[in-house]
């Protein structure tokens, strides 16, 4: 009887149902399953209630490691989220809902997503956006086949200081493709960006590089983007939301494709998902994006309305000549994510992107200010930056996760030239005794 | 309705951030800096309140309608999940990573190998990854794994053989991973032909996908008989996992010989579908796939420790940012916790049973091309009601206007006006009755007066709308202020 059940039909119910389509028994549906296909085994334990549940999975979060101190990026961020992103969301006619197929059922998700659609173009500086995709690795993926679509070319040159789990994930997908993929030496900043545009060629389809870069560094992509346009290439650019409050957008700086991860715009960190992938481009390319597109008309009578539009890109109706093979995407994490930018505003969330630049400034400068700690970015960072520690950096992350500071991304996990250098994260959310805090035991974890 | 954007009011301010603790920073250099401050909805807490729960109205949902959309198991979705998710909410995934990490996330790993132990025993395979974060991100990753099987093994292989009744994903992820596609028709018993079948199968062949029960709802009597084919040329057996729900305990893809299957969580094990996402996919194999799975991959120790292993020599690489939809995840750990061993086959079993019934009450004023003992969902035609010139979209308009969300139409492509009804073992009998009832009416309103359907739906916020005036326009970006 303590067993959580969502079947509400009484057994007397399912006897007039049965005795309706004249079954005698359930298990008489499933006799055109015969025998010899029949389940060997079904091994699992007995069901419980939600108490129970509850119980059981507050003792097992329990089991990692509470309140750390986070200073540690690497693509996902612990941003502050305004309680209304959480009610708002929740509401169940949003998350229990499905893709709007049905439009005028459906007003609701497909107006936000319009609406999430041009925060994303406001953002990023571009003129289309589709109603997002995974997660930021997967949507730079996706950004590269499009860019191969659009070009019919098949040679891609990446920087390496894009993120490395995204350049992954990138080379997952291109690894059965007749594509050739040149990834750039990792350079801390854009000082010279001379090697990744001598690498452009007329069989380049696109460049793809992140800003601000793995390392933190923040660029001025336009000569980049010059170079690229002039040999016919594109120029894809993965960006962090959050900076975009304060850094010049992609668009701007001549980008064609835009991509990035939602995660830090109202996603918690939720162990790495759900967050969402987002896209945008050029006007020009809308027919080559992937995923499901909101686009707006009127209905019989002259009212605005929204639809799911140029379905024909998709796999349901295109099948294998689809330009992507996605079906469900983040659409409630992506309404996470415009509710979050609606409740901040224009001008709170220029003060988001400010604050998060001046705590990492006030960290730079402290844990600059540590003997034998170097900073390396020559240039401007927005809120992470990489120091060099007068010792192996996975050893002093270490120490530091047994004081409940998560210090930064050792690099050597990445780069292993780069052993004693790791990555610091400053978002809003660290205060300036977190800040004092980690500068002291990183000193005393320095000196021992 | 208004656009949050046309409700914008210059200067007016909704959640406040924490004063700055720390000294200003010098101003980023001017090429940097952004010139023009990215124009975001300006307006109160309240404002963004009203806005977003007016939208929230403008939709149908689970919890506020029956919503029988075949192919996507619309159950309903325990609010204790949600609970469950949430304890979860504060951990970094990048914690794990660092050297030694691993001690500090225990609970979140343990969380993620425990769930495809579990989902490895439901579906009979040897080991699963949780990283794809939707179906069709779990077919991509699958038939990548199959690839690398194929490469590691030498064998030269361009094909991916499809039943024209698959789902539109199949086709659209083998092309992602470079295979081109072979499309087998469907028999007039409803399942793929076997003698075509038999025709297409040469080994260069590397792959046969297939939805078992297939789009129509039927179990395919011959799928041993299939597996044992594509294995005679070295082909191996995906199993599209989209239509679990009508199996578990029942049957178990790798007991009947598939190779690969994903599951879709926000299907078969009752997770929200957030309005088009975020689902999860994971994907489980046979032995000898393992090698090839992707990174990161999550281990339990003799210890009984959990931790995240160097990816194989043949790992196929990284498919996700972290550890894939790790909230998805939680709800689904949560959902099977809950319901256990005997709650999972009483799902499949009233599942089966309530579209059954929706068939049996229906068939007599619906076309039921495949006229048989379905699983989990049913597939009528509108053809008879054609002839009066009323379309499965116009009894779907219906529909709306009488509060039920329409079923999945023109779905399977090989059923002339597909209406596509999967009720899900969430739903009553009442409910069933009054949503047979409503479609007993549309079939009789078809014969009555078929003229009436061209104005529904009447009674929600927009008529019907003009899609070619969108595709035409592309209005995806408001321009305006």
């Amino acid at each position: 009887m303590s067993t959580a059940s969502y079947c509400p039909n009484t057994p007397e119910e399912v006897r007039e149902m049965l005795a309706a389509m004249g079954a005698s028994s359930i298990e008489d549906l499933f006799r055109p399953i015969s025998p010899a296909l029949r389940a060997r085994s079904f091994d699992l334990p007995e069901g419980m209630s939600e108490f129970e549940m509850l119980h059981r999975f507050e003792h097992l979060a329990g089991k990692n490691a509470q309140h750390l101190s986070h200073f540690v990026g690497g693509g996902y961020y612990d941003h502050l989220i305004p309680a209304v992103v959480d009610h708002l969301s929740g509401r169940a006619e949003f998350y229990t809902a499905y893709t709007p197929y049905q439009p005028e059922c459906s007003q609701g998700t497909l107006q936000a997503l319009f609406e999430y659609q041009t925060a994303i173009c406001r953002l990023t500086g571009m003129e289309v956006s589709n109603a997002s995709l995974y997660d930021g690795g997967t949507a730079l993926a996706e950004a590269a086949m499009m860019a191969l679509r659009i070009t019919g070319r098949n040679r891609l040159v990446i920087d390496g200081a894009v993120n490395p789990f995204h350049r992954e994930i990138v080379r997952t997908y291109l690894a059965n493709l007749d594509v050739e993929l040149v990834e750039i030496g990792p350079k801390l900043g854009m000082e010279d960006d001379l090697r990744l545009r001598a690498t452009i060629d007329d069989a380049t389809a696109a460049v793809l590089v992140q800003n601000p870069n793995f390392f933190g560094s923040v660029s001025d992509f336009r000569r980049l983007a010059a170079d690229a346009h002039a040999a016919g290439a594109l120029l894809v650019v993965s960006a962090y939301p959050v900076a975009l409050g304060l850094v010049e957008s992609p668009g701007a700086m001549g980008a064609d494709i835009v991509v990035g991860d939602g995660q830090s715009l109202g996603n918690p960190l939720s162990f790495g998902g759900p967050s969402f992938g987002f896209i945008a481009s050029r006007k020009e390319y809308i027919r080559n994006l992937p995923g499901r597109i909101i686009g707006e008309t009127v209905d019989k009578k002259g009212e605005r309305g929204f639809v799911l539009t140029l379905q024909a890109r998709e796999q349901h109706i295109k099948r294998h000549k689809a330009t992507s093979n996605i079906c469900s995407n983040q659409g409630l994490c992506a309404l996470r994510g415009l509710i979050f930018l609606s409740s901040l505003g224009t001008q709170g969330f220029a003060e988001l992107a400010r604050l998060n630049y001046d705590k990492a400034e006030y960290a730079k400068k402290v844990l600059g200010a540590i003997g034998g700690v170097e900073v390396m970015n020559g240039g401007a960072t927005f809120n992470e930056f990489t120091v060099c520690l007068p010792k192996i950096a996975e050893e002093v992350v270490v120490a530091l996760l047994r004081k409940g500071i998560a210090a930064g991304v050792p690099l050597g996990l990445h780069y292993p030239e780069m052993e004693r250098c790791m990555v610091v994260t400053v978002t809003e959310k660290r205060t300036r005794e977190e800040i004092d805090t980690f500068a002291r035991h990183l000193e005393g974890i320095l000196c021992s | 309705m208004q656009l949050i954007y046309e409700k914008s009011v210059p200067g007016r301010r909704g959640v406040r951030l924490p004063a700055s603790d720390v000294p200003a920073a010098p101003e980023l250099p001017a090429a940097l800096r952004r010139q023009e401050p990215a124009p975001l909805p300006e307006a109160s807490e309240l404002d963004v309140v009203r806005h977003f729960t007016s939208l929230s109205r403008r939709n149908f949902s689970v919890d506020t309608n029956f919503y029988p959309l075949g192919s996507c198991t619309m159950k309903y979705n325990a609010k204790a999940l949600e609970e469950a998710a949430k304890l979860f909410a504060p951990y970094h995934p990048m914690v794990p990573l660092l050297p030694h990490g691993a001690s500090f996330s225990q609970g979140c790993l343990g969380l993620a190998y425990e769930l495809g132990a579990t989902l490895a025993e439901i579906t009979g395979m040897d080991e699963v990854t949780t990283q794809p974060m939707a179906g069709a991100h779990g077919e991509m990753t699958g038939i990548m794994l199959i690839a690398a099987y194929h490469e590691a093994k030498g064998n030269r292989k361009k094909y991916v053989v499809v039943p024209d009744s698959s789902h539109g994903t199949n086709p659209a992820s083998a092309a992602m991973v470079g295979y081109e596609i072979i499309t087998v028709p469907t028999a007039p018993y409803g399942d793929m032909d076997l003698d075509k079948f038999r025709e297409v199968m040469t080994d260069e062949v590397a792959a046969v996908m297939m939805t078992c029960p297939n789009t129509l709802g039927l179990f395919n009597p011959h799928i041993q008989e299939i597996c044992d084919i594509a294995h005679d040329h070295d082909a191996l057996m995906y199993y599209d996992g989209a239509n679990l729900n009508a199996i578990l305990g029942k049957v178990r893809p790798g007991d009947v010989g598939f190779d690969v299957i994903h599951v879709n969580l926000h299907k078969t094990f009752g997770t929200p579908h957030g309005g088009g996402g975020p689902g999860s996919g994971p994907v489980g194999v046979k032995k000898q796939l393992v090698p090839f799975l992707p990174a990161p991959r999550i281990v339990k120790y003799d210890d009984g420790c959990y931790g995240v292993d160097a990816p194989a020599h043949g790992s196929i690489g990284r498919t996700s940012g972290f550890f894939g939809n790790f909230g998805v995840m939680a709800k689904a750990f949560a959902y099977i916790t809950m319901l256990g061993r005997d709650g999972l086959i009483q799902v499949s079993e009233q599942a089966v049973l309530n579209a059954n019934y929706v068939m049996s009450r229906l068939k007599d004023v619906y076309d039921l091309p495949y006229d048989q003992t379905c699983m989990h969902e049913c597939v009528f035609s509108a053809a008879r009601q054609v002839k009066n010139g009323v379309h499965a979209i116009d009894i779907a308009k219906f529909l709306i206007d009488k509060g039920y969300h329409p079923p999945t139409v023109y779905f399977p492509l090989i059923v002339k006006e597909a209406i596509m009804i999967e009720p899900t073992e969430t739903e009553s009998k009442e409910t069933l009755d009054a949503f047979i009832a409503v479609m007993r009416e549309a079939a009789e309103l078809a014969e009555s007066d078929p003229a009436v359907f061209a104005e529904f739906p009447k009674t929600m916020p927009v008529t019907r709308l003009d899609e070619t005036k969108a595709a035409r326009e592309q209005n995806v970006c408001y321009f305006g202020c």
